[in-house]
């Protein structure tokens, strides 16, 4: 059944490279540099590496792409696209392609060079012909609607939008790799240039260069290549959409169904979590989520997050990185969630480090809220 | 008579005549925007009907940018679907607000958009 999946694999190896701005390099270079840093970090030579799992803004053939580059001969690789949340799904399916013994060494990978490239998101995807006389500006048009969904059944306010994006740069303030540092008031944020009715410019993901990659093993090896393998316990996908005309419920994310896929594979319960890192491309995406998730209540979210709830030295961590908000957000962010959650599982965060992090749930989002992929990751005390 | 178009180009064809066409299966009843092959029940019996036209604003948002704004709509139609689209006479509208379709001759085409019914009925 789906709980053997549990422990059975594990990171034993990560790397990041080209963090926020990384002028003169390509997308697939800093890529480059994010794997060469993540097989050193695992002790292994890339030859080593025989599995290969990547989706990224910019090929259409990630895999195929990554293989070459890399000088690999993998003998398994997907490249399922489901946007920021690829790399979440990403874990489960390398975890079950280690368990079946389709390969041994797994390389998880993403790398983007959009803001010196040209500053704006860049996108694959293709246009919804029923959106297009619309002139939608996806993807912030989708958010826009939904927090205007969510405000007017829930009563949130910008007030508690304004929140998360606080709460975001104070942990970024703790993080020295993180981009956006410094002050920020909620009267910066409120009188923030409105882009797309209730969101401004401060309620938006950064647009940053980056890459990040990670190795994974079957969890009997991890010992042997990493003192501190943080293990994969579980994960969970959940699908209704694509388009967000076709979104069921604009205030309810398909994250209610895959959050407890994972946290039933993972065996665990939201208190058992020390971090909660969630794809906050947008500050309503905070909101959904722990909703969502069941942190809260259902229209709660606004409420949740209000007096630093979860700020430094508030009652629940969530993106301790500073989030896609104030951290790191090239293009598709999903695997940043995962290197957060390592870093602190490893005790390696520094000023930000959660005290005792032994449990983190990572949660991806892709397209307009479409793909809703949560992964759970835990320590050798987690297991 | 059949067509020999699919769905899509189908309800691009009704539109350019001035009808705003959507599909309905005889069996379950459910209408279904936007038009495919199937219903989300899976029913393929799908005929055309004329949208009412009435419907209910379910989301807005205005996206800002240098070359001016336009209001982005997700309407309720009053048969039980959702359709983007816009609300080309008002800055933006109450979420809520009932509103009422027109076929509008758009620089790319002739478009479906909404204007809001002032007898709240």
């Amino acid at each position: 059944m789906s709980r053997d999946y549990r422990g059975a694999s594990a990171i034993v190896g990560l790397g990041l490279a080209g963090m926020g701005a990384a002028p003169g390099f390509s997308a697939m270079e800093l890529l480059g540099q994010a794997a060469v840093a993540a097989v050193a970090d695992a002790g292994l030579r890339m030859s080593d590496i025989d599995g290969v799992f990547a989706a990224t803004s910019s090929h259409a053939f990630p895999t195929m792409s990554v293989t070459e580059y890399l000088g690999l001969r993998p003998r398994f690789f997907d490249g399922t696209n489901v946007g920021g949340s690829s790399f979440e799904l990403h874990l489960l399916q390398a975890t079950m392609a280690l368990e079946a013994g389709l390969c041994d060494t797994a390389l998880i990978c993403y790398g983007s060079n959009q803001r010196t490239a040209g500053g704006k998101l860049v996108s694959m995807s293709e246009p919804q012909w029923h959106e297009t006389p619309y002139r939608p500006r996806h993807p912030i048009t989708a958010y826009g609607l939904a927090a205007s969904r969510h405000m007017a059944q829930y009563g949130t306010t910008r007030e508690d939008l304004a929140d998360v994006a606080l709460a975001a740069r104070g942990w970024a303030n703790l993080n020295p790799d993180a981009f956006a540092r410094g002050p920020l008031t909620r009267d910066e944020v409120l009188s923030s240039r409105m882009v797309s009715d209730p969101l401004s410019k401060a309620d938006c993901c950064l647009v940053t260069d980056g890459a990040a990659a990670i190795v994974l093993t079957r969890a009997d090896r991890a010992r042997d290549l990493h003192e501190r393998p943080v293990y994969f316990m579980g994960a969970g996908a959940a699908n209704y959409h694509r388009s967000i005309a076709q979104m069921p419920d604009l205030a309810t994310t398909a994250a209610v169904d895959s959050g407890p896929r994972a946290l039933a594979m993972a065996g665990v319960g939201l208190d058992d979590l020390d971090l909660v890192m969630l794809y906050d491309a947008f500050t309503i995406n905070t909101i959904l989520f722990l909703e969502d998730l069941g942190f809260c209540p259902k229209g709660e979210g606004g409420r949740f997050v209000q007096g630093g709830h979860i700020a430094p030295g508030g009652g629940l961590a969530v993106n301790t990185n500073g989030g896609g908000l104030s951290c790191v957000h090239p293009g598709m962010y999903g695997l940043f969630l995962i290197a957060e959650a390592v870093t602190q599982i490893r005790g390696a965060a520094g000023e930000r480090q959660v005290v005792d992090c032994h449990l983190a749930l990572c949660h991806g989002n892709g397209g307009t809220l479409s793909s809703q992929c949560t992964a759970i990751l835990g320590s050798e005390v987690a297991l | 008579m059949t067509t020999p178009n699919g769905p899509q180009a189908t309800f691009e064809s009704h539109l350019a005549q001035g009808r705003f066409m959507i599909q309905r299966s005889a069996m379950t009843g459910e209408h279904v925007f936007y038009p495919r092959v199937l219903a989300p029940s899976g029913a393929t019996d799908l005929d055309w009907v004329e949208a009412k036209g009435t419907g209910t604003l379910y989301a807005i948002t205005v996206n800002r940018g240098g070359d001016g704004s336009h209001n982005v709509a997700l309407v309720d139609l009053d048969e039980g679907v959702r359709m983007m689209s816009t609300l080309p006479a008002v800055e933006t509208a109450p979420i809520g607000a009932r509103v009422k379709a027109r076929i509008e001759d758009a620089p790319d085409g002739p478009r479906v958009v909404f204007d809001l019914l002032e007898d709240a009925s």
